[in-house]
């Protein structure tokens, strides 16, 4: 009946993934706003064939959570389904029709002993009665969350034509209040807000963070010293390198496309200005030069053109400056403040800080027509982040009693927001997809 | 009280002032000496940590009957902080004479170490505030130059929008926010 997904993949995904969780609240998520055409889809309880009473994660919670999340997916609520078929021969496509669900998704989980799992699942087009995928997935119990979330990409993937980005995972700053001082926490958790981890804490200011396109390093800025460095850390072991000590500020790193580069942001010739460093050799090659600031670059994907922010004409706007040479050129034109681009992963968007008449929002400019479409309200947006499919772009909002973060679509049609207990949530930086997942 | 406070022993008087100054988390003074050893605490798994890094240093400056002018709250040299207007870094001319008082002290007193702390408001994006602050601190230090200040004197250190001295979410926040801060070192 169904496709067999090889082995191995899964079980180097799961490995990635087996690191001991630890640390504070979840992020609780909440849709603020979503599209009215979201496709009603049942994704029934999953079968748990065990001698233990309860699967260690609930699959089709958290396959209905993530689809949900998009704002383009209407999951039937489980009090509403009339029967709770586990496969494909039990399904009685008719109670389907009559509930409007179009899509139906059933599946069982196997103990197979000593934490082993297999996880079946089809899902269905439930007028045309036919199943569109299926797969048997091997996993083990500390892997099955993982395993739920890459049900969620398949099933998205199936039904929208787009990857799904509910493998990958979101590293941001919580700044605390701890009696009269700040303390700062550099964190990851999953996409959905789960099992947030720190992976580094100090008493003075961190910024920045930036993931290597293998998703296994961070760069950040950490103020440990009393003054920005640069620093890269394995993320599973914590190993990490200072790469940037430079006189002045050390900020705003960037990896290239190919993972052998960082962009950066210097001031030791006396004014902030662009420069990548070859991992490597940590040679070091200015980009840009003059007396204005100069700083937050970020890479088009084919990692041969640089945007970044600038106010060499009196504000600060966004330019493009060509690695092989040449004058930067001027991207923005629309509003007083542009700044902190990000490009989209397919290089024909560009997110941004937008400010006008002091408010500050997220836009994205299209780079061939350069029209600009806001996507948030907030007084205060920052820090725009795109999902590696595209789909989506996380921020963070201040300006009320705490930051914290939030989500919207590229169409600006969808909105979430990331609660946390936890302080000032900021810097949200999204994870490209899960190393050998692709 | 005041009586009792004026028997106290010297010491025990810059005891209670350095403490009191280590517990202000904003204008930490940079402990001069003791940056050594990271301060943060990074991890694959853990994240339990500690104080604040900098926590003691020996405050002690000998006995020294002549009062500093930096101790004496009536004197210009008591204004420490100066501030600026949004996304600028123009010194405004109210400012000009502290400024120009920090600078005769410390072009008298070659011994006299300052740290420049420059800061912003939250408006705007966070690295391109870090710029500012270094803007800010770099205009200070240049009127310091002007004024016979010696390089060595002057370190520059921007904090951007991350050591906000204010809280709040409007103007008078924010205004208290962008400024830079002339920390003396080794006090």
């Amino acid at each position: 009946m169904t496709l067999i997904v090889k082995t191995t993949r899964w079980l180097v995904l799961t490995a990635l993934l087996s690191w001991t969780v630890h640390a504070g609240a979840a992020l609780t998520i909440e849709i603020t706003r979503g599209v009215e055409s979201a496709l009603p889809i049942a994704i029934v309880p999953f079968g748990w064939e065990s001698p233990l009473p309860k699967a260690p994660q609930n699959v089709s919670d958290i396959v209905a959570a993530d689809l949900a999340r998009t704002g383009r997916f209407n999951p039937l609520p489980e009090r509403d389904m009339l029967a709770k078929p586990q496969e494909g021969s039990q399904i009685n496509f008719t109670n389907w029709r009559i509930l409007g669900s179009q899509n139906l998704v059933v599946g069982r989980i196997r103990d197979l002993g000593a934490g082993r799992l297999e996880v079946r699942f089809q899902l269905f087009d439930v007028f045309k009665a036919k199943q569109l995928i299926g797969y048997s997935i091997p996993t083990t119990t500390d892997g099955l969350r993982l395993t739920a979330h890459r049900i969620s990409d398949l099933i998205y993937e199936e039904l929208t034509g787009e990857p799904g980005a509910f493998t990958t995972r979101i590293a941001y700053v919580v700044a605390s209040r701890t009696a009269d001082s700040l303390q700062y926490a550099l964190q990851i958790a999953d996409v959905d807000g789960y099992g947030p981890q720190t992976v580094l804490t100090s008493p003075e200011p961190i910024m920045s963070p930036s993931w290597s396109p293998d998703g296994k390093r961070l760069a950040y800025v950490s103020f440990e010293n009393r003054r920005s460095e640069i620093y890269l850390q394995v993320v599973d072991t914590g190993q990490r390198e200072k790469i940037a000590s430079f006189s002045g500020i050390n900020g705003a790193p960037s990896w290239s496309p190919d993972g052998r580069r960082l962009a950066l942001t210097l001031s030791r010739s006396g004014s902030p200005d662009i420069y990548v460093m070859d991992l490597a050799s940590k040679r070091l090659t200015q980009i840009t030069r003059n007396f204005a600031i100069d700083t937050e670059p970020t890479w088009a994907p084919d990692g041969r053109t640089i945007y970044f922010t600038s106010d060499r004409g009196g504000k600060p706007q966004i330019y493009a400056a060509d690695l092989n040479g040449g004058r930067a050129k001027r991207v923005t034109f629309e509003g007083e403040y542009n700044s902190r681009p990000m490009l989209s992963p397919d290089g024909k968007k560009l997110a941004m800080v937008h400010g006008e008449n002091g408010v500050y929002t997220i836009a994205v400019q299209e780079l061939q027509t350069g029209i600009l479409q806001v996507l948030t309200d907030g007084n205060l947006d920052e820090s725009p982040s795109f999902a590696p499919n595209g789909s989506m772009i996380i921020y963070a909002e201040k300006g009320r009693t705490q930051g914290s973060l939030a989500a919207v679509s590229v169409d600006g049609r969808v909105r979430q927001s990331l609660q946390s207990q936890e302080g000032d949530v900021r810097e949200p930086a999204w994870s490209p997809y899960p190393a050998n997942s692709q | 009280m005041n009586i009792k406070l004026l028997g106290l022993a010297p010491l025990a008087l810059i005891a209670i002032l350095a403490s009191g100054c280590a517990s202000d988390g904003v204008q930490d003074p940079a402990g001069g000496s003791t940056t050594g050893g990271d301060t943060a605490t990074t991890s694959g798994g853990t994240g339990t940590d500690n104080g604040t890094g900098a926590s003691t240093s020996g405050t002690t400056t000998g006995g020294s009957t002549q009062m500093d002018p930096l101790d004496d709250p009536s004197s210009l040299l008591a204004k420490r902080v100066i501030y600026f207007e949004f996304d600028s870094a123009r010194i405004a001319p109210e400012f000009e004479e502290v400024l120009t008082a920090h600078a005769r002290l410390l072009a008298a007193n070659p011994d006299l170490a300052v740290v420049l702390e420059g800061h912003a408001d939250e408006r705007g994006s966070r690295e391109y505030n870090l710029a500012l602050g270094e803007r800010r601190a770099n205009a200070v230090n240049q009127l310091f130059t002007i004024q016979g200040v010696a390089a060595r004197q002057t370190d520059v250190v921007s904090y951007g929008e991350e050591r906000p001295a204010a809280l709040g979410h409007d103007e008078s926040s924010w205004h208290l926010n962008r400024r830079v801060e002339i920390v003396y070192q080794g006090r």
